[in-house]
């Protein structure tokens, strides 16, 4: 912060000239005005804007909050009844989203490979590979869904192919990520000693990503139950189907143990992801 | 030893990956038998080439509409919901994480709200919309409440990994040195974690910007409940304007984001 010898004095420092601060043993310095005020400035700009444009309001929150009790009481008092109707529905999200996961991963892989810069060296290649990847990650899940199930019919073969979709994107982006930082010596050693392309990045560079490919495979798992969960209000089969019945029919002790049942397979999915994630020692 | 003896004794791990191989063809073979294809809907593949023919003939008056139906209004609702409730999230979420971490509260208090926010996080986005409509009406407002709640989880589960990567070491320099408590937070902690906390922020955010669509099932606002509707009744165009727009500036701020992200991990 305290330099010297400063620079030409560019933008916000223009504006707002550095003060000077004369030390004890006569040097004198200059200290840049503190940029907080203009970028607290500018962030409560921004929330007036966004509270001007939303209608928020505190004080109906406070006032009504008693209203939130309403659903989340009844769904607090799950209705145990209704327990061996859960688990074909349940089953039903849970292979869509393992199915899903386990196509769109593997497509994911070579096209991984090909958008990563340190690997495909064909320019125009790889920024059409990422700009397939930039529209597929953008189109959020639930309109793939919605449109999924206009085309294959209701049921959950359409949440299926959204979910193939949604995972693809992720995994290939967070792979070509985890590719290009790799260390490329052992991939150059093997061509060096007279190995193909495909033989030097199949021994060289495999072990390197597997482990954080596997790894990143089950975190898109992990979300897709979650996700998956919900695909079925728009009609693409599953839990999610069953959530749309019972909040149709207002009947939320029902709908408290759909959650339920939802909670624990997401804790459980989750746990078992996480110790063989940890087991990986991949990145997150 | 020779290379050859060393290279005999390398650990043999084949059956492990033939063993997990072969119970993931068996989950595969096992989720694939109940999800038939049943073959395309009646003009299935009509809606295909509708959706394709959208993106590229949008409904070009509505990108151009200024009122409360066009595209820019709705994007800037979009915008404002997103902002707003990541905001509050990233507020709340502050506490939630504190209390959850393992280093400031110990292990009892740590496992019970971290129960707590896994509980939030597993009631599905549309399940809070619902029941915040209830108090807020429908509209952004409860857009905002939905996507406030819905982002404390993954939020504070972000903040926890820098709380507890905290070098507690800095505290006891300044101990040392005679600071305050307040001025042992202001020096040795905030540092450490708001570029981290910013970053996770406007992580989050990205995500809501996309997850705004979910909103739009259940009336809270948004680009997402007129997009929903064209789909489901198949107005291929104004499908198209309606994604067109969320697509660039879903884009945009990805690529502003990261460049921020990138910005405050490079340790500004």
């Amino acid at each position: 912060m305290y330099k010297d010898n400063p620079g030409p004095a560019k933008g916000f420092d223009k504006v707002f000239k550095p003060e000077k601060v004369t030390l004890a043993n006569g040097h004198s310095v200059l200290r840049p005005r503190s940029r907080l005020p203009l970028i607290l400035g500018a962030v409560v700009f921004v929330l007036g804007c966004s509270v001007y444009l939303t209608g928020f309001d505190v004080a109906i929150i406070i006032k009504r909050a008693g209203q939130l009790t309403v659903i989340l009481g009844k769904i607090f008092q799950p209705d145990f009844s209704y327990f061996p109707k859960v688990l074909s529905p349940l089953f039903d999200t849970i292979k869509m989203s393992l199915l899903g996961s386990i196509i769109g991963s593997i497509t994911g892989l070579p096209v991984a490979i090909l958008s990563s810069s340190n690997i495909n060296r064909n320019r125009p290649t790889l920024l059409f590979f990422r700009l397939i990847l930039s529209l597929v990650r953008t189109i959020p899940t639930l309109v793939l869904a919605s449109i999924c199930a206009l085309m294959f019919n209701y049921g959950p073969f359409a949440g299926m192919v959204a979910i193939t979709i949604f995972t693809f994107g992720v995994v290939t982006k967070m792979l070509y990520e985890s590719i290009e930082t790799i260390d490329m010596g052992p991939f150059e050693a093997m061509e060096s000693v007279g190995a193909t392309k495909f033989e030097a990045f199949w021994t060289a560079c495999m072990p390197q990503i597997l482990p954080t490919y596997l790894s990143h495979c089950l975190y898109c798992f992990e979300m897709n139950v979650r996700a998956a969960s919900i695909l079925g209000y728009v009609g693409a089969g599953g839990v999610g189907l069953a959530i749309n019945e019972q909040v149709g029919w207002r009947d939320y002790n029902k709908l408290g143990m759909i959650l339920l049942v939802l909670f624990i397979t997401v804790v459980l999915i989750d746990s078992v992801s996480g110790y063989c994630r940890k087991k990986l020692g991949g990145s997150q | 030893m020779s290379v050859f003896e060393v290279f005999e004794k390398r650990p043999r791990k084949a059956w492990i990956y033939w063993s997990i191989a072969l119970f993931l063809v068996a989950l595969t073979i096992w989720s694939a038998r109940d999800l038939s294809f049943h073959g395309l809907a009646d003009k299935g593949s009509d809606i295909a080439y509708g959706v394709l023919h959208g993106l590229f003939h949008p409904k070009m008056d509505l990108l151009t509409d200024l009122s409360s139906e066009g595209v820019p209004y709705l994007i800037f609702q979009t915008i404002a919901i997103a902002i707003l409730g990541t905001f509050l999230g990233g507020v709340l979420a502050i506490p939630f994480a504190f209390l959850a971490s393992e280093n400031v509260v110990g292990k009892t208090v740590s496992r019970i709200t971290r129960a707590f926010i896994l509980m939030i996080r597993t009631i599905p986005s549309l399940i809070w919309a619902l029941i915040w409509i209830r108090v807020t009406g429908p509209g952004p407002f409860c857009g905002v409440v939905t996507q406030m709640i819905c982002s404390i989880g993954m939020i504070s589960k972000m903040y926890i990994t820098a709380i507890e990567d905290l070098d507690v070491r800095i505290l006891e320099s300044l101990d040392a040195c005679g600071c305050n408590t307040f001025e042992k937070i202001k020096c040795g902690i905030l540092p450490q974690l708001y570029a981290n906390f910013i970053s996770t922020i406007i992580y989050r955010f990205d995500i809501n910007m996309k997850d705004a669509s979910v909103l739009g099932t259940v009336g809270a606002g948004g680009i997402g409940a007129p997009l929903i509707q064209c789909i489901r009744s198949r107005r291929w165009t104004m499908v198209g304007a309606y994604l067109l727009g969320l697509i660039v500036i879903v884009l945009l701020i990805e690529f502003i984001s990261t460049r921020i992200r990138r910005h405050l991990a490079a340790g500004e």
